[in-house]
C-alpha cells in the first residue's frame, strides 16, 4: 500500500498555493466513488462537503482558517450530524434523522475540517468485523476476502484506502484499535473523559469513547487536540486540560520504561503477531527505551468481565429505540406489547439481539449480585492492576488483536470466539485508560499486525510519541 | 367493628412523589411550566433522542438538600443516580433516571400532631432524585396520545418509615410534609394538580406483634381526603380478610375515589423488574461540607420555629400559633398586617399581634382561598385594624368595611366615608343621643336609679342603634354614666 502523505505536508501544500481543500476533497470523494465495492461509507456528503471545503479555502487565502483546514474526515455513523441520517448500520433506525450535532463533530467544523461521509460499522458498534451492518459488509482494502475488523470497520477502511484523511471512529472494547491493526493504521482510543460523549449513540455509557484513525501518529495526535475537552453537554468528560500533544512527538523516546505484561503472551497469540511484537520493542530499545516485564494478573477475567458490564449498559441504552416514536416500525402489531416485540425483533439484528438479552439477564432480579454487581468488582481489581503497573512503567505494550485480518465469515457463526478477539483490547476500557495500535509490519500473507501502546489516565502523549517514534 | 379496630393493628407507609418548582428540567434545559401546549416544552435531551446525554440541574440539588435537611436527614457524601427500566411510550429512553442504592438524603424524622392532641415522631427512611415521565392520553377515537413535556420534570421521593398506624395519622404526616415543601419554597404542593402524589404501603397485624404483616401498596390517591378514605378502606379489607380466614396477598390496587373502593391492578402491569443499574452517563453527586452549610444557611423558618417565635415573641396562645403557621402564606399575611400596626404605633406590639391573629383567623381565613390567596392584602387589613385603634370606625363599622373591602378595591379610608361608617366622636350628637334614650325610656331608667345596674348596656345599646352604629362606644358610655349619676344626684 501507498504511504498516505500526513496532515502537515497537506496543509504545507495548501499554503504554498499548490493545493486547494477543494481539490483534495474532490481527490477523496473520486477514491470513495471507486472503491465503492469496499462498502466503507453509509452515506457520502459531496455537495456539503465541497461547499465547505471552497469556504475553507476562502479562509486559507484570508490567512483565518483553522487548525484543521485542509483535513478532509469521515465520521463513524454512530455519531450526528444535524439534519443527516444517524443509522448505526442498523434497521431500526434506517431512516432517522439527527436534531443536532455531535460535540466533536462541532469541534471538527470549527476547526475547518470537512466531513465527507460517514462510515459504514457493525451494528450499533457491536462487532469486531464489521459484518453485522444491516448495510452489508465492510471489505478489507489489503485483503477483500477478509474483515477490516470492527466495530468502526468503514473508518478504518476510509482511512487506509485513501477515502478520507482522517475517520473518527467510536471505541467500546477494541472498535477503534482492532481495525485499526487489521487495516494497518494508526488508531487512538483516549481516556475515558477525554473526548465528550454528547452526540455519539450510546452503546456501553462507561466504556465508548470517541477517537481518531490516521496514517501518522502526528495525524491523529492534531484530531485529538480538537476534540478532546470538557463539554457541558457531556458530565463525564473530565474538566483535565488539553496538553499540546504535537510538541509532544520529538522522538526522543531515551529513557521511557516500557512494560510488557506477561499475560499477554497467551496460547492463542498467533507467532507472527508475537516476532513483529518483538520487533517493535527491539526497536524501542535501540531508541533507548527501557522494556521490563509487568504483570496484569486480572487478564484473564476481562472478557467475561467486559461482555458483563458493557451487555448491561446497552441493553438499557438500547431500550429508547421501541417504534413507538421515531425509527423502524413494524406494520401490523395489535397492541402495545406487540409492537415493541415486533419492531425490536425485526429492526434489530443478530448480534444486538443476543447483547441485549445477555444485558437485560444479567441486570435481572436475582442475578444482579452474582453478574453485574460481580463485574463491576473485578472492573476495579482490573483498574488496580493497570495502577500498579503504572507504578514501575510508563506505558503497557502488547498486541492490539491476537491474529491478523481473519476471513470474512470465518468467525460469523460463533460469537464466543469473535468475542475473544477482544481479548487484549477490552483492558483498556475497563480501565478508562488511554490505548493506541500502530503498524508494526504484517504478516507472510501481507496482513497488517499491530502493536498497541496502553498509557496512564489523561497521557495521550506518551502513546502518541511512541506511536510517532516508530514511524521514523 | 369496633373490637376489630382494636384487635389489630394498621401499619403504614408513605411514599410521597413531590415536584420540584426549578425553572427547567432535572437533565436538560427546557422550562418545567404546566400547560403549555402538548409537547413543546421538550428538546433532544428530554426526548431520549440517540445520542443525547443528561447533565443534572445543580439546584435540584440545592432543593432537596433543604428539604433533607428540614427533615433531619442525613446526607452522605456520594448519592448515585440508576436507571429504573421499563418500556412505556410516554418514556423516551426506556428507563427513568432515579436514585435506587444510594439516595442523596437518608435517616430523617418529622414529627405530626394527633387527633388526641399529642405529638408523634415519623422516621424518614429516604428521599431521591428522580425524573418525572410524560403523559400519555387514552383517547377512545384516536388511540393513545403522548405529551412528553413532564418528561423530566424533577421530583423528589420521600419515603416514610412505616411508622404510621392510622389514617388520621397519614393525613396528618401529609400535612406536615406539604406544610414543609412549600415553606421552603421548593414545592407548590398541590395535589390535585399532581405536584405532590402519594403511595401507600399497607399492612395488619394483631396487636401486640413485633412483625410486620403482608403489606399491599394503595396507588392513585389524588387528594388528603382521598389519603384517608382509601387507608380506612385498605385496613378494613385486610382486616376482614384475616377475620374471615384468608391471607392477605402482597399486590398494588388502585384507589377508585368514585366507587370509594381500592382495585388490584392487572398483574401483567405489576409484574416490572425495574433492573436497576447506577446511570453510567451521570457522575455521582458530591455533597461537600461547604455546600450542606450553604443550603443550612439558605433555609428560611421553619414551621416549628416561627409557631414557637409566635408564641415566644409575639405572645400568641399556642393555638392561635398553631392555626397562623399551618400554611406558610397565612404566616407571612398575618406578619404583614402586624407590621402594618407596628408602623403606625398606635398599640403594644403584643396587643398588635392579637388583634391580627383574631381577624386573620376568625374573618380572613374564613374567604381565605387555596388558589387566590388572602381577599383583602395585608397593608389594607392593616390600616382597617389601625383605624379601629385611631378611633376612625368602631369594630361593627370595621367587619361591615372589610365585606366591601373583599370585593371593592377601593381605599379603606375613602370607603368608609363614601359609606358613612366613620364613628362620630361628636360630643353634641351623642349627647343628643343619650338624651332621646333616656327620656324616651323612664320606667327602665327609674329600675337603674333603683339599683338594677345591669340594664346599663341596654341604654348604651340602644343608643348606639339610634346612632346606627357610628357612635364612639367609649365617648356613649361616658356620657351615659355621666347623666344617670347626675339624675340619681
Amino acid at each position: 500500500m501507498k504511504r498516505h502523505t500526513a496532515f502537515h505536508e497537506t496543509r504545507a501544500a495548501l499554503e504554498a498555493g499548490e493545493a486547494t481543500c477543494e481539490g483534495i476533497t474532490r481527490q477523496y470523494l473520486e477514491t470513495i466513488e471507486k472503491g465503492k465495492r469496499l462498502n466503507a461509507f453509509l452515506a457520502v456528503f459531496p455537495e456539503q462537503a465541497l461547499g465547505r471545503a471552497c469556504a475553507v479555502d476562502r479562509k486559507l487565502a484570508g490567512g483565518t482558517a483553522g487548525r484543521l483546514a485542509g483535513m478532509v474526515i469521515a465520521v463513524k455513523d454512530v455519531l450526528c450530524v444535524k439534519n443527516e441520517r444517524v443509522t448505526c448500520a442498523s434497521k431500526i433506525l434506517k431512516n432517522f434523522v439527527s436534531l443536532f450535532d455531535a460535540t466533536v463533530v462541532r469541534r471538527l467544523e470549527a476547526e475547518d475540517a470537512v466531513i465527507i461521509g460517514k462510515t459504514n460499522m457493525d451494528e450499533f458498534a457491536m462487532g469486531s468485523s464489521t459484518e453485522n451492518s444491516a448495510y452489508g459488509p465492510v471489505l478489507n482494502p489489503v485483503d477483500e476476502s477478509r474483515v477490516p475488523g470492527g466495530s468502526s470497520g468503514g473508518s478504518a477502511v476510509a482511512v487506509a484506502a485513501g477515502m478520507a484523511h482522517t475517520a473518527l471512529g467510536s471505541d467500546t472494547g477494541g472498535s477503534i484499535r482492532q481495525p485499526a491493526s487489521f487495516c494497518g493504521i494508526v488508531g487512538l482510543k483516549p481516556t475515558y473523559g477525554r473526548v465528550s460523549r454528547y452526540g455519539l449513540v450510546a452503546l456501553s455509557s462507561s466504556f465508548d469513547q470517541i477517537g481518531p484513525f490516521a496514517n501518522a501518529a502526528s495525524d491523529a495526535a492534531r484530531v485529538l487536540q480538537v476534540i478532546a475537552g470538557h463539554d457541558e453537554n457531556d458530565s463525564t468528560s473530565a474538566r483535565m486540560p488539553v496538553p499540546d500533544y504535537l510538541a509532544a512527538l520529538d522522538r526522543n523516546i531515551r529513557g521511557l520504561r516500557i512494560g510488557v505484561p506477561r499475560e499477554a503472551f497467551i496460547d492463542g497469540l498467533n507467532a507472527q503477531v508475537r516476532t513483529a511484537l518483538e520487533r517493535v520493542l527491539d526497536r524501542l530499545r535501540e531508541g533507548g527505551a527501557v522494556v521490563e516485564e509487568v504483570s496484569l494478573p486480572c487478564s484473564e477475567f476481562v472478557i467475561s468481565t467486559y461482555y458483563i458490564l458493557m451487555t448491561a449498559e446497552a441493553s438499557s441504552n438500547l431500550a429508547r429505540f421501541d417504534g413507538a416514536r421515531y425509527g423502524y416500525r413494524s406494520s401490523g402489531a395489535r397492541d402495545l406489547t406487540e409492537n415493541y416485540v415486533r419492531s425490536r425483533s425485526e429492526g434489530f439484528g443478530a448480534e444486538t439481539k443476543r447483547r441485549i438479552m445477555l444485558g437485560t439477564y444479567v441486570l435481572s432480579a436475582g442475578y444482579y449480585d452474582a453478574y453485574y454487581l460481580k463485574a463491576q468488582k473485578v472492573r476495579r481489581l482490573i483498574q488496580e492492576d493497570f495502577l500498579n503497573a503504572f507504578r514501575r512503567v510508563d506505558c503497557v505494550c502488547m498486541p492490539t488483536a491476537p491474529t491478523t485480518a481473519f476471513a470474512r465469515g470465518e468467525k460469523a457463526d460463533d460469537p464466543l470466539e469473535m468475542y475473544l478477539s477482544d481479548v487484549y483490547t477490552v483492558s483498556a476500557n475497563l480501565a478508562g485508560v488511554p490505548a493506541i495500535s500502530v503498524p508494526a509490519g504484517s504478516d507472510d500473507r501481507g496482513l497488517p499486525i499491530g502493536a498497541q501502546f496502553i498509557g496512564r489516565q489523561f497521557d495521550e502523549a506518551t502513546i502518541l510519541k511512541i506511536a510517532d517514534f516508530l514511524e521514523s | 367493628m369496633k373490637n376489630l379496630q382494636e384487635k389489630y393493628e394498621p401499619v403504614i407507609g408513605l411514599e410521597v412523589h413531590a415536584q420540584m418548582l426549578t425553572a427547567s428540567k432535572a437533565f436538560c434545559g427546557c422550562s418545567t411550566k404546566f400547560g403549555g401546549e402538548p409537547n413543546t416544552n421538550v428538546c433532544p435531551v428530554c426526548l431520549g433522542m440517540p445520542g443525547t446525554l443528561p447533565v443534572l440541574n445543580a439546584n435540584l440539588v440545592e432543593f432537596i438538600l433543604r428539604m433533607g435537611l428540614a427533615t433531619g436527614c442525613a446526607v452522605p457524601h456520594r448519592s448515585v443516580f440508576a436507571r429504573k427500566n421499563y418500556f412505556y411510550p410516554d418514556l423516551p429512553k426506556g428507563y427513568q433516571i432515579s436514585q435506587y442504592e444510594a439516595p442523596i438524603c437518608v435517616n430523617g424524622a418529622v414529627e405530626i400532631d394527633r387527633e388526641d392532641g399529642s405529638r408523634k415522631r415519623v422516621g424518614i427512611t429516604r428521599i431521591h432524585m428522580e425524573e418525572d415521565a410524560g403523559k400519555s392520553i387514552h383517547d377512545a377515537d384516536v388511540d393513545t396520545l403522548v405529551d412528553v413535556n413532564r418528561c423530566g420534570v424533577p421530583l423528589i421521593e420521600i419515603v416514610s418509615e412505616p411508622d404510621l398506624r392510622t389514617p388520621g395519622e397519614a393525613h396528618a404526616y401529609l400535612t406536615r410534609i406539604r406544610q414543609l415543601l412549600t415553606y421552603l419554597g421548593i414545592c407548590d404542593g398541590n395535589m390535585e394538580e399532581g405536584s405532590l402524589r402519594c403511595d401507600a404501603n399497607v399492612s395488619v397485624r394483631p396487636a401486640g406483634e413485633k412483625r410486620l404483616g403482608t403489606k399491599t401498596e394503595v396507588k392513585n390517591m389524588n387528594s388528603f381526603r382521598n389519603v384517608e378514605r382509601a387507608l380506612a378502606y385498605e385496613i378494613n379489607r385486610q382486616i376482614q380478610l384475616i377475620e374471615d380466614g384468608g391471607r392477605v396477598v402482597q399486590e398494588t390496587l388502585l384507589w377508585d375515589a368514585g366507587q370509594n373502593a381500592a382495585y388490584p391492578m392487572r398483574s401483567k402491569e405489576e409484574a416490572h423488574d425495574y433492573r436497576y443499574f447506577p446511570d453510567p452517563d451521570l457522575v455521582p453527586v458530591v455533597v461537600d461540607e461547604a455546600w450542606l452549610a450553604r443550603a443550612r444557611a439558605s433555609l428560611p423558618e421553619l414551621p416549628a420555629a416561627r409557631r414557637d417565635r409566635f408564641v415566644g415573641e409575639l405572645g400568641l396562645p399556642r393555638y392561635d400559633a398553631d392555626v397562623l403557621t399551618a400554611e406558610k402564606e397565612t404566616a407571612d399575611y398575618f406578619e404583614s398586617v402586624v407590621g402594618v400596626l407596628n408602623r403606625l404605633g398606635l398599640r403594644s406590639a403584643a396587643e398588635n399581634s392579637k388583634v391580627s391573629s383574631n381577624w386573620v383567623m376568625t374573618d380572613v381565613l374564613r374567604v381565605m382561598d387555596g388558589k387566590t390567596g388572602a381577599p383583602v392584602s395585608a397593608e389594607r387589613l392593616g390600616t382597617l385594624i389601625g383605624m379601629i385603634q385611631d378611633g376612625t370606625v368602631s369594630g361593627t363599622a370595621a367587619r361591615q368595611l372589610f365585606e366591601k373591602l373583599c370585593s371593592d378595591p377601593g381605599d379603606p379610608r375613602g370607603l368608609v366615608a363614601m359609606l358613612g361608617l366613620a364613628q362620630v366622636s361628636d360630643t353634641s350628637a351623642i349627647e343628643q343621643a343619650v338624651d332621646e334614650v333616656l327620656n324616651l325610656n323612664a320606667a327602665q331608667v327609674e329600675k337603674y336609679l333603683g339599683g338594677n345596674e345591669k340594664i346599663f348596656g341596654f341604654f348604651v345599646g340602644e343608643t348606639m342603634r339610634r346612632m346606627k352604629g357610628k357612635g364612639n362606644p367609649k365617648l356613649i358610655n361616658d356620657m351615659m354614666r355621666e347623666k344617670l349619676s347626675r339624675k340619681r344626684g
